[in-house]
This record gives C-alpha cells, structure tokens and sequence, in this order.
C-alpha cells in the first residue's frame, strides 16, 4: 500500500542524504519526496510517499524514527490529512485546440504562469487524483515538459461542532 | 584562553577519559600528533595499519564497555578504517573514529589526499560529523560519544579539516542537548508483566540471549531471570560469555553452527524469550520455518530490531538489564510460580537430545584435531582468558568448544565477518587488561590480513598470544566447497604458500612456537601461556577437519549436517568401492 509519511528533521546538511540513503540501503523505494524549511528555521519537514506492506511501511517508520537527526515521524495515512502537489506543465496545443486547453485550465481551478505562440505553461495544485485527471485531459493536446513537486501534507485538525 | 583545535580535541579526550587512541599519522593530522606528542593524559599507540587501529579501539571496547578510539590522516588513512567501522557497526560496538580532512576551503576540490569519509561512511556509522568550524569541536565531540555509547551502540566518525584543528577557540565543555536523540531503556511495564504471563503459563521455553546482554551489562539478571523461571538459555555467537557456558541451564549456541540441542530446543520450543538479539539469518536459518510453534517474547533497545526479520507477539523496547529487573520483580511478587513439574519434562527432553547428539568431534592421535586445541585452550585458562577470534572455522570451533562463562571474554566479528579482525582486536584487549591472559584464536588465511600487527604488540611489549588451527586452507569456504561445490577447490588451498609463521613472528621480535603432533600441544600452550611475550603458535591440524553441526544456507535449523552421518556415507561408499 502506498503511504505520505511526514518527517520532521534538523535543518542540517547531509540530512537528506541520510534520508534518502536509508531508503536506497535497505531497497525501499521512494516515490516522491519534498523538503522545506519549517516556521522554525532549524527544522525541517520532508514529505515522503513510498510504498510497501504493513511490515516494510513499520520498518520504515522506526528506522526513520532511528535516524539520529530526525525529530519525529508521522505517518499520515493513518490520520485525517490535506495532501497536495504542484505541477507545471508545458502543452503545445494545436490552434483548434487552444481554447479547451484553456478551458480546462479554468475548470482545474489552474493557472497560466507562462504562454508564447506556441505553447502554455498551466500550474495546477491539487491531490493526486485531480492532478491525474488533469493530465490525461492535457495528453491529447501535446505536453512537452512536465514537472511535479511531489506531495506535501499535512493533518486536519478537528473542528468543534 | 584561546587554544588550537588539536588542543580542543585533547581535552575533551581527557574530559571523556580517554586513556589510549590507536592510530596512524599523515599530512593533515600532523598538528594533532604533535600536540600528543608530550601529552601524558592521552596515549597515541601506532598500529601498522588503519585497520589494524580501529580493530584495536574495537578490542578495547569490547572487553572493557568503555569507547574506543582512532585516529587517521585523510584520504587513505581514512577509507582504510572503513573495514574496522563497518565490523563495530554490525556488532553494536560503540567507537569515535577521528579523520583528518583537507581544509575546509578545499573540501570538494579532489585535493590531494582528500576522500569524502563522511559520505563514505555514512551507511556504517550510527552518526558522522563533518567540523566546519573550531568553536563546535567541543560539542561535537561530547555528542559523539554520547551517540556512541548510549542506547544501541556504534561507532561515530568525525572528520576534522586542518583549518579547524589548527585554527583557535575558547575550550568551552557544554552541555548534551540532542533533541532528536532520545533512547529508550525502561520497558513498557504493561507489556513486561504479559510477558511474565506468557512465561508462567508456557510448558516448553527456551531463551536466546544476544549481544545486547553483554552490551547492557545484564549478564547477572539474566542468570537470575533463568534461574528463577528454571529456562534453559541459548546463544548467538554475539550472545556468549552473557550466561554461563558451562551452567546447566546452557544450551549453547543455536543457528547454523549451533548445537543439536539447542537448535531442537528453539524448533519445538512453545516460547521464545528473545533478549538483545536480532534474529540474524544464521539463527533462524529458513524465517518460515524458524520455531512455528513458538510464541515470541522480544526485548531490544533497538525498535528496529524486533519484528524485522520474525513476528513477535510481546515486543519491549528497552534496556536488557532494565527490563529483566522489572521481569524478575514482577515474575516473583506478582506471578505466581505455576511451572515446578512442567518444566522438569522439558529439560528432561532437552537432555534427552543433549544424550542423542553431544557437542563433540572424533579425537586422533595422529593428527591434531582443531577442536583439541582449543579445548586445550579452555582446559588450561579454565576460562579465565579473553579469546579474540579470526573468521571462518576457527572461530566456530572456539565458539562451540570454548566456554564462554563471563561477559566481554569473547571478541569476534559475527554480523560483517571479518578476517583480520581477532589479532588487532586482542591487542587493543590487552590494552585495556595488562593483567589478562588475551589469545587470539586464528586461521592461517586470517592471521594474514593484518600480520603486520605483530610489531605494534612487540613494540609494546604485550603478552598477546596467537593460537593459529593451521589447516592449509581458507578453510570454510573450503567446507561449503566439499559439501555444496562438488569438492571443487577454487582457490581456497593456501598449502605452500602459507608462510612459516614461527619465522615471521621471530623475524618481528616475537616468540615463535609450532605442534604438529596431538602430543605436542598442552606443552606449547603451556610454554605460551608461561612466556611474558607476544607468541605465535603454529598447530598443524587436520585440513579435512569441518565445522559441525551445520545448517545449510536457506534450510530450517533442525535440518542439521553431522559428522557421523558422513562418516557413515563415508563407509557406505567404500563398501561399494
Ligand atoms: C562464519 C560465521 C558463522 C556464524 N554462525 C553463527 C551461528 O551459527 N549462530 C549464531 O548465533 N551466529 C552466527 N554468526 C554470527 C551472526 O552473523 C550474527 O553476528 C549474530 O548471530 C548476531 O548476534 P545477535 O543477534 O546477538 O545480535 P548483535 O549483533 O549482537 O546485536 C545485538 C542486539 O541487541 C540489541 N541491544 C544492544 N544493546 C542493548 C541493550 N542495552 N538492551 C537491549 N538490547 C540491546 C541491539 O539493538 C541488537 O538488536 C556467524 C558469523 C560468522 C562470521
Ligand atoms: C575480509 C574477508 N574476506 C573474505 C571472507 C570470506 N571468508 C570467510 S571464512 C574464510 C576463510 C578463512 O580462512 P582461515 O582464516 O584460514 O580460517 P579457517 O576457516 O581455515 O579456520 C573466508 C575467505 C571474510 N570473511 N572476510
Ligand atoms: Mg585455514
């Protein structure tokens, strides 16, 4: 099963690499990952999604936990949670084609960060899905170049009724 | 005051009590070594090989429980400690290894001498530190052994540029604030006390000690905890010396080389108590069909360790020493005795396989028999020694022939293997106990990976001895040869070219003893054991010698290999002949 595991971290160098070679050593994989400072400058968060079963995701977690500049580890699956990625994409779209990209763009709640004559650069920010329903949408109308941030998350807090 | 980097670092080995660093000098240590130079606090004891160094500080640590320490030049000086470092990480063994980096400015510059250590090292460390600067010396160095010694051990690098141990600061001792760093020692006591009940209630325990008894001390409530509950103990190689060998409740070792009895014991066994150790492969041999009747009790500082390789019904993270004391409080105020009767039947059974299959070997008196020496070995120390091991056969035979009834009296690489390992390890043992007979027990192969060794016990005047089984082989990898590769000895006969080892060790400055005869050897291990000096002792023994019982790789641990069986399929086949 796939999981968002949240890693508070020291904002020191080498951590990453601590990090990503844990998961290299010991053949997790990793499918995405993302770091950034948090509101304290001395920690950082890094947003790992990685998959595996019940024990590997376990394993993950302690050894992580193991690590000796890592400050706390949670495993947002488990939680309640807000998860949401960027993506920028560069379609070039044929004329007649044009104003659907555009369209969808604004139905995507996406932006056009960029455009020249023969191309638009959208941003799109949203789950997983929405990203991926967007980018089949794009498919047929000709994406050259496709980045994505990977996934931060983040818990809900409850609300009091 | 302001003084220099170097003169930081000495005073924080001297705040931490670092009485020996083992090393080697170069370029960019220069300035450390000069200022040790007339130090009379730290001492700087020259190896002849980086290797040969940190094995030693490893030596020192194992046998004394304090951390041991090295220091190395840059470059070479530094990937030559990489062995060492990865054989103490696998074994838990708390080290701060000290490398000498180019200078910061030219960190990344592929100077000269330059290697990136701490990216080198990163994966056989608990922590490594880079110093960038000479006013967080102090603090680095206190973290690092705290981050060495405490929770599950292992060694910590630090690499220092020559800019920061030449450039000045106030020496400031701080405080420990690692926020990120918190072991666990107390156990859970909900979870301790359903230990207890499982305990109470089980008709057929056995409990498997590792490494971690020794590392936490715990040897004395671990007796107590079997005595009490009247268990029988077994042990991983890393386990020996944790409870005594020679007790009644012992089984000895278990796992691939382990004995019959113990093996069966664990197989058929309807609980586990599993204390410090990490369920390695060559314990469980086949996982799936490791003790499929057995619940699972799992004590271990480390989280990782439990549940990592089998499934654990009660896990306690925490202290070994901790947890068994609260075990043995609460199995003696608030569990009952309940196992009195049941508990003779299973011991009844377990000497029942120990009267089946003894741990034993065929005696010659033409040839010497490995297995004699080192039963000779104990026989005359009656355990009252630190046996280092080499790799291979060797240490086998002294893990199942020896035995071992103290802690910190067995040093051996067991998780990484290492050949080369016993020979510098003793010397850094003897280091830390002038007074203690310290033997290396070695292989002809091993002994030979870090030979050079020899002049640093010389030079120093230890009485280290060396028993080498002198079988003209590299002989496990022999043994898995004959039984798995059709007796085809690729490049595993050393024979000719195994060097005159009484030559070699005279040529050092050292005695050099041989046998060849079974008569021979209690008279040098005697003459050994008598001379104040370093000593060689070449046994002769018998190349066609194997390790046995044996598990073959990937098969469960009662599907045991034994030389009778052999001998028989032996006798089978001449018959046919
Ligand atoms: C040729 C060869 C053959 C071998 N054959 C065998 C064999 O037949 N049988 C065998 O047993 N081994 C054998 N080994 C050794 C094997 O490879 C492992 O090294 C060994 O089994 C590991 O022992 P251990 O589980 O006790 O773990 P260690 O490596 O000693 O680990 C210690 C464990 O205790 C924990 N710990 C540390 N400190 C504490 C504390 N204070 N409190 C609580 N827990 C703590 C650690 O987290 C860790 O999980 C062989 C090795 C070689 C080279
Ligand atoms: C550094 C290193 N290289 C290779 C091995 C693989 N290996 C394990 S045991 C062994 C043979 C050891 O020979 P020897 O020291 O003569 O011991 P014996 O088994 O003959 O007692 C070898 C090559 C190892 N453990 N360590
Ligand atoms: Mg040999």
């Amino acid at each position: 099963m796939r999981h968002t595991i949240s890693v508070l971290v020291e904002n020191k160098f080498g951590v990453l690499s601590r990090v990503s070679g844990l998961f290299s050593g010991r053949g997790y994989n990793i499918e995405s990952l993302s770091v950034g400072e948090t509101i304290d400058p001395q920690i950082s968060v890094m947003t790992i999604v990685t998959t595996g079963d019940d024990s590997v995701i376990e394993q993950i977690t302690k050894q992580l936990n193991k690590l000796i500049d890592v400050i706390k580890v949670t495993d947002m699956t488990e939680l309640d949670h807000v998860e949401r990625e960027m993506v920028l994409i560069k379609v070039s779209p044929r004329q007649q084609d044009k104003a659907e990209v555009l369209n969808l763009t604004e139905i995507f709640r996406g932006r056009i960060v960029d455009s020249s004559q023969k191309t638009y650069t959208i941003e799109i920010t949203g789950d997983e899905k929405k990203i991926e329903a967007f980018v089949e949408l794009m498919r047929p109308m000709g994406i050259k170049e496709f980045v994505r941030t990977g996934k931060v998350a983040i818990t809900r807090e409850g609300v009091k009724k | 005051m302001k003084i220099s980097g170097s003169e930081i670092l000495i005073e924080c080995l001297k705040k931490e009590g670092v009485k020996y660093i083992f090393g080697y000098p170069g370029g960019v240590v220069l300035n450390i070594f000069d200022s040790l130079y007339d130090n009379k606090d730290v001492r700087l004891i020259l190896t002849r090989h980086e290797q040969g160094a940190v094995h030693a500080a490893d030596g020192y640590a194992r046998s004394s429980g304090k951390v041991g320490v090295a220091l190395v030049t840059s470059g070479p000086g530094a990937t030559n400690t990489v062995t060492g470092i990865a054989t103490a990480s696998m074994d838990s063994i708390p080290l701060v290894v000290f490398s000498g980096q180019v200078p910061t400015m030219l960190i990344g510059n592929d100077a000269f001498q330059e290697a990136d250590i701490v990216g080198i090292t990163r994966p056989c460390t608990k922590y490594n530190y880079l110093v960038k600067d000479v006013n967080d010396l102090a603090r680095i160095v206190k973290e690092a052994f705290y981050i060495a010694s405490s929770g599950r051990p292992g060694p910590v690098l630090i690499d220092l540029p020559k800019d920061v141990t030449v450039g000045k600061a106030d020496f400031v001792w701080p405080e420990l604030d690692i926020r990120s760093y918190k072991p666990t020692y107390e156990g859970n006591k909900w979870m301790i006390t359903q230990g207890a009940h499982l305990i109470a209630k089980s008709k057929k325990p056995v409990i498997i000690a590792g490494g971690g008894v020794i590392l936490s001390g715990a040897a004395k409530e671990l007796k107590e905890f079997a005595e009490h509950t009247d268990i029988p103990v077994t042990m991983t190689l890393m386990g020996l010396g944790g409870f005594p060998g020679s007790h009644k409740l012992s089984l000895g070792m278990l796992g691939m080389h382990g004995t019959y009895y113990a093996n069966k014991a664990v197989q058929d066994a309807d609980l586990l108590i599993a204390v410090g150790m990490r369920f390695d492969d060559r314990v469980t041999g086949k996982v799936d069909a490791f003790a499929p009747n057995a619940k699972i009790i799992h004590i271990d500082i480390d989280p990782t360790s439990i549940k990592k390789n089998v499934r654990v019904d009660v896990p306690v993270v925490g202290d070994v020493k901790k947890v068994l004391a609260v075990m043995n409080k609460v199995l003696k105020e608030e569990v009952k005795e309940q196992w009195g009767e049941v508990r003779k039947a299973w011991l009844k059974q377990i000497d029942a396989w120990r009267a089946e299959r003894p741990q034993t070997y065929t005696h010659s008196n033409e040839v010497i028999k490995p297995q004699f020496v080192v039963e000779k070995i104990y026989e005359l120390t009656k355990g009252d020694a630190i046996i280092t091991t080499e790799v291979g056969q060797n240490q086998m035979w002294t893990a199942q022939f020896y035995k071992f009834d103290k802690p910190r009296t067995l040093l051996t690489s067991g998780g990484l293997g290492t050949m080369g390992y016993g020979f510098p390890a003793a010397i850094g043992a003897q280091f830390a106990h002038p007074e203690k007979l310290v033997i290396d027990i070695a292989g002809d192969g091993s002994i030979q990976m870090n030979i050079q060794e020899l002049a640093t016990a010389v030079i120093n005047k230890l009485p280290v001895k060396v028993a080498i089984l002198n079988n003209g082989y590299l002989g496990m990898v022999r043994q898995w040869q004959e039984l798995f590769f059709d007796e085809r000895y690729s490049h595993t006969k050393l024979d000719e070219s195994v060097p005159d080892f009484v030559k070699i060790a005279e040529a050092y400055g050292a005695v050099g003893l041989r046998a060849t005869k079974p008569s021979e050897v209690e008279p040098v291990l005697k003459e050994a054991f008598r001379i104040k000096k370093t000593v060689f002792m070449d046994f002769v023994v018998d190349w066609k010698e194997k390790v046995y019982p044996m598990v073959p790789a990937g098969a469960a641990i009662d599907h045991m290999l034994f030389e009778q069986a052999e001998k028989k399929a032996e006798k089978k086949l001449k018959a046919v002949k």
